[in-house]
């Protein structure tokens, strides 16, 4: 008896919570739907109502090609594809090695780096862009390259991702695996890069997913380092565009969600992952 | 092969932190410690030689009202936004982690603001803001709504609006893997005891979930203090600059006003704080420690 009303209580619980959810569900994805149900109009059918699901003109694919031309789309997801790709591989390899290193030698040289590292942390990006510009454009001009931009990037993303592997191979990596490979005749970089590396896969993809998030929706940092048309990411094509056609409110819709694009669909596919990785990286 | 001589430690060193060092300290040692320097001296941004002004950028700095106001600003739009994204992201993590059903699908649906950038995040609202609200509201008064944008408070709570709804699906995650990590056992034996379930999540779930607290907390204090693309795209500042916070502030006085020197001394003064927020996390988060 006792059961059964514990049960009617738990499913009443469980009910309230799923239309609770459901509820802010639909106000999270409120803004998406408003950029879904207008990109397919004219832009006098949304401003004589943006909320109608068909405006009076019917279904229109127009703002697609025009916007996809007008901000060149492809050659800046090109650039933010190869900028994005680079940076993740770059600070995946360079903080692991250095991570394994301070892990396995107890070094002054370490200490002090690693301390650095960590402390770097608090430094907020504002402090760094002026002397950035001033050193990298004004005394060494080497602004205007993706490679600067990437190398950046690394630099940024180093402290945060070499904590993480540090407690992941701290935790993860059993010494005695290293010594049974060093007995067999192991170098230290063998040892690293056939044993200590595949090991730490689920932490690769924890780095992997928030960093390469952080390099394709960087605003800042890209639109200081890439001042040419040619270079543009996503973000700062996006920028430029709204401020040359804010007006023409279909072609700004088809645009914004040509921009979303891209990382929803990676969304569809690895969503597991991505929730998973994110879940992992928070316990530490 | 000895390994504690002076040459196998440089050359081990070198192999697999020697990149990583001289990346880093080009990117920020470098830069940061030049930038110290930069605050003592008077750059337009082209001109190579950059005179030697000594505390003349601090003095302007402190003069400088629009930067106290903007900090000001940024320390009530952060307080607000800072609760309400945590109240928000532990409420929904709650109830994605009780077993209903679909909850992996809430839980992947809720994330999916995060994935996408504060530029493009701030024109998507800006135009639910400007134009799909004010239809909503026109229609329900059957009159002319104003759009939220428009008036000063309005925007700093449009802008708080998008930050719990960007950073809320994140810290949910964080939450959730905080009530994961509360072992089935204590809870079982909790109601064994006659807890309800309310009582069980504030004395039992909430203190062991301390390290995702400090974590959501001080994730949440440190992005929305240094926030600026949704600043950038959603208001620039608008109506009349009274919604710019600290971040914008520093970057159109260094880069729009050209005055390098207030703007890098100003920026400095956010580092202050910055570090005294940091400096704070690493003391409570090993308090909490030394409790569980």
């Amino acid at each position: 008896m006792e059961n059964e009303i514990a049960a009617r209580n738990k499913k009443i619980k469980h009910a309230i919570m799923i239309i609770v959810l459901a509820i802010l569900f639909v106000a999270f994805i409120f803004p998406f739907i408003m950029v879904i149900i207008n990109v397919f109009k004219v832009k006098s059918d949304i401003t004589a109502n943006p909320l109608a699901l068909i405006g009076r003109h019917g279904f229109t694919l127009e703002n697609f090609p025009n916007a996809i031309k007008k901000m060149n789309f492809f050659r800046s997801f090109g650039n933010s594809l190869i900028v994005t790709i680079f940076s993740t591989i770059g600070t995946i390899i360079l903080s692991s090695m250095t991570a394994y290193l301070i892990v396995r030698n107890n070094w002054m040289a370490n200490k002090i780096l690693f301390v650095t590292m960590i402390a770097s942390m608090v430094i907020p990006f504002q402090v760094l862009m002026v002397p950035l510009v001033s050193l990298y454009g004004g005394i060494f001009g080497v602004l205007n390259h993706r490679i600067t931009l990437i190398i950046m990037h690394i630099g940024f993303s180093l402290s945060m991702a070499t904590f993480m592997f540090h407690g992941s191979i701290h935790t993860n990596v059993p010494i005695s695996l290293e010594e049974a490979a060093t007995i067999d005749g192991c170098n230290k970089w063998q040892i690293f890069s056939q044993i200590v590396f595949p090991i730490l896969k689920p932490t690769i993809a924890t780095v992997a997913i928030i960093d390469a998030m952080a390099f394709w929706n960087d605003y800042l940092l890209p639109s200081l380092v890439l001042g040419r048309k040619e270079l543009y990411t996503i973000p700062i094509a996006t920028k430029v565009f709204y401020g040359t056609y804010s007006t023409d409110t279909g072609l700004i819709m088809a645009a914004l969600l040509l921009a979303m694009l891209p990382i929803l669909i990676l969304y569809l596919f690895l969503q597991r992952y991505i929730v998973e990785g994110i879940t992992a990286g928070a316990v530490k | 092969m000895k390994t504690n001589t002076m040459s196998y430690k440089f050359k081990q060193y070198l192999l697999f932190a020697g990149i990583s060092t001289i990346i880093f300290a080009c990117v920020v040692i470098i830069p940061f410690i030049y930038g110290l320097y930069l605050t003592f001296t008077s750059w337009d941004g082209v001109s190579r030689n950059k005179p030697f002004v000594g505390i003349d950028n601090y003095v302007s700095a402190f003069a400088d009202s629009g930067y106290w106001t903007s900090l000001g600003r940024t320390f009530i739009y952060s307080a607000i936004a800072v609760i309400l994204v945590n109240a928000v992201a532990f409420i929904i993590a709650y109830m994605v982690t009780s077993g209903i059903k679909g909850q992996n699908f809430f839980r992947a649906g809720f994330f999916v603001p995060n994935l996408i950038g504060g530029i493009v995040l701030g024109y998507v609202w800006k135009f639910v803001f400007n134009k799909a609200l004010v239809e909503l509201a026109s229609t329900i008064s059957s009159g002319h709504a104003k759009s939220l944008l428009a008036t000063e408070s309005g925007a700093i709570a449009a802008l708080i609006i998008v930050s719990v709804w960007q950073y809320a699906g994140y810290m949910m995650l964080i939450y959730v893997a905080g009530f994961m990590s509360v072992s089935e056992d204590v809870i079982e034996a909790a109601k064994i005891d006659g807890c309800t379930g309310t009582q069980s999540i504030i004395h039992i779930s909430i203190p062991l979930m301390t390290a995702s607290f400090v974590q959501c907390l001080f994730l949440t204090i440190t992005r929305c203090f240094m926030v600026y693309d949704v600043n950038l795209s959603l208001t620039n500042g608008d109506p009349y600059g009274s919604s710019a916070l600290a971040a914008m502030h520093v970057y159109n006085q260094a880069f729009i006003n050209k005055d390098y020197g207030t703007g890098q001394a100003e920026a400095l003064i956010l580092f202050i704080i910055c570090a005294v927020i940091g400096g704070l996390q690493v003391y409570v988060g090993k308090k909490g420690e030394v409790q569980a």
